[in-house]
């Protein structure tokens, strides 16, 4: 049920995160999301892209701190409310999202996440029948 | 004033056949108690009666801090362990410090060499005077306190740390005299214009500054900030702690108090000795020590004796202020740190690549260590999607080093293969305070 997203560490320094978009570059990786958690010192470049395990290999020879990390995908409509409704299902169930990011993708909301209870959110998707989208899907729309 | 002038004044013969005398004996001493200096000996075929004068000296072996590493922790003390009534410990290098025993009468001579240097400064029985240097193992605190208690003046054994309470005590005491390091004096000042406390409303006149490197610039400013005469003091565990030697009202030097420490400078590579005047490596022979003698024992601290009667009128020689060091140590805060010691922290933890780089600065007049490792790419996996669980990893290696080196590091995360690979144990380290 959940989808594979890259988790870059690159310092906070002119030139870090080029070296890492270049290498994706040479390697024909298509980016389909990202976004960075900043701290004062250093930052973690998370990313959702065409074949990850590629990717993340592709990364690694460069030289580049990569993981690859499970995370959510849940498609939601693109209307006021919507991902209220979803993360508050989460909520009431006692799990904490550690992080998420959203993106516009053919007229359909895509909320990317992480929470502190893999099980349990799984349960809760299934219960609540959200709709999560598989990463070839994900890739096939992009 | 001076404290002790039969001693601090001796003419150069005097003083010259007294050391021989003095060297014949501790000799004679080690070699029939420590099994160490003994085998040494031996095996450069000398007998404690090959050594009658004080020029002598230079047949006899060196010391090493790696020669007080390798015998811990009570392999070079002389003296046996009842008669044994205070021990101190400093840094080593790696793993194990250097453990140095004083018998009473060692402590005694510790308390009278710290009173001729607080006697040379102008402290008498009627000041009120604080120690801020650490109290504990490291030798600052309790060396500088018996010295104060030996002249009678009255002793405040502040320590380190609680800076205001310190202040309110200087103002509300009228304490006249401080020790501690210079870096500590000029927070003290930075706290006191925090707390709005003037240097009109204190009573210090006297500061007794040491235990890491300083320069003419930081004795001016002290000096303006603290409305005292901050005095140079020297000194290291391995030979006895503060007050090896010690300014006087000329500030031209430091004076060694040679009857207890022969100081010799050779040049750190070939261990040649170096005439007066020439700077190179700083070796100390105790003459008069108990506890745990040493001969020839290389400081690695670099500087030049002045030989000639100072204008204070002591004939006791004097030491430049210290150049630099001989090998990779770092003194930050008043603690030694050997780059080493990080390296071992390092190497212990596989989540980081056997890279690192000490980043030492002053910022507020206090010393900073940062620490930079690289993060092993293995090592990086999907847990490592927040700052938190980077910030955890950070935090473990932190507290590690704390532990090791006794003085808090930031610890900074690189990227793999973004710290140079470097060449010698000089390139671990960017010194950034401007001395």
């Amino acid at each position: 049920m959940t989808i594979h997203q890259l988790s870059i560490f690159i310092e906070n320094r002119s030139g870090t995160l080029i070296k890492v978009l270049d290498a994706l570059k040479t390697a024909n990786i298509q980016i389909i999301a990202s976004t960075i958690a900043d701290t004062a010192e250093y930052g973690i470049y998370r990313l959702i892209c065409s074949e990850p395990m590629r990717a993340c290999e592709e990364l690694k020879k460069a030289g580049v701190a990569v993981a690859l990390s499970d995370v959510f995908a849940l498609e939601i409509d693109d209307q006021p409310g919507r991902a209220a409704d979803v993360i508050k299902t989460f909520s009431e169930a006692g799990i904490s999202i550690a992080y998420l990011y959203s993106f516009l993708l053919r007229g359909k909301g895509i909320l990317i996440f992480r929470t502190d209870n893999t099980e349990l959110a799984v349960k809760i998707i299934e219960d609540n029948q959200l709709r999560s989208i598989s990463e070839e899907s994900l890739q096939g729309l992009a | 004033m001076i404290w002790n002038p039969n001693k601090e004044c001796m003419s150069r013969d005097e003083m010259s056949a007294l050391q021989g005398k003095r060297l014949h004996k501790i000799v004679e001493y080690v070699y029939h108690n420590v099994p160490f200096y003994r085998n040494k000996l031996q095996e450069m075929d000398i007998r404690p009666d090959d050594i009658q004068t004080i020029e002598d000296i230079k047949k006899l072996p060196f010391t090493t801090k790696k020669d007080l590493r390798d015998n811990y922790p009570y392999g070079l003390q002389a003296a046996p362990q009842s008669e044994i009534i205070r021990v101190h410990a400093s840094s080593g290098t790696t793993g194990n410090p250097t453990i140095v025993g004083y018998t009473r009468k060692d402590i005694g001579v510790w308390s009278e060499c710290m009173a001729r240097c607080l006697t040379a400064y102008g402290v008498t029985r009627e000041d009120t005077f604080s120690v801020a240097y650490g109290y504990g193992l490291f030798t600052g605190g309790l060396g500088a306190h018996y010295g104060v208690e030996h002249i009678g003046a009255a002793c405040i054994p502040a320590g380190t740390g609680n800076t205001e309470k310190h202040l309110k005590l200087i103002r509300d005491l009228g304490i006249t005299g401080l020790a501690c390091t210079p870096s500590y004096a000029l927070y003290l000042a930075e706290t006191m214009d925090k707390l709005g406390i003037r240097k009109e409303d204190i009573k210090l006149r006297v500061g007794a500054f040491g235990a890491e490197p300083w320069t003419e610039n930081m004795r001016q400013e002290i000096q303006e900030r603290l409305g005292l005469k901050g005095y140079n003091i020297y000194g290291l565990s391995e030979v006895m702690g503060p007050s090896v030697s010690y300014e006087c009202q000329m500030q031209h030097g430091s004076h060694i108090c040679e009857d207890h420490f022969y100081p010799e400078i050779i040049n750190p590579v070939t261990l040649e000795s170096l005439p007066d005047g020439q700077t190179g490596e700083l070796v100390f022979t105790t003459l008069t020590k108990e506890g745990m003698p040493v001969l020839r024992y290389r400081t690695r601290d670099l500087c030049s004796l002045l030989p000639g009667t100072c204008d204070c009128g002591r004939t006791a020689v004097r030491m430049s202020r210290i150049q630099g060091r001989s090998d990779d140590m770092l003194i930050i805060r008043g603690i030694n740190v050997f780059p080493s010691q990080v390296e071992s922290v390092v190497l212990s933890m596989p989540e980081f690549a056997p890279r690192y780089m000490l980043v030492v600065d002053r910022v507020n007049n206090l010393d900073t260590l940062q620490v930079q490792v690289e993060i092993r790419q293995e090592f990086f996996t999907g847990v490592f999607d927040t700052p938190a669980a980077i910030d955890q990893l950070e935090k473990k290696l932190a507290q590690k080093l704390k532990s090791v080196l006794s003085i808090a590091a930031k610890v900074q995360l690189k990227a793999p293969n973004t710290i140079e690979r470097s060449q010698g144990k000089s390139a671990h380290v960017i010194d950034k305070r401007k001395l």
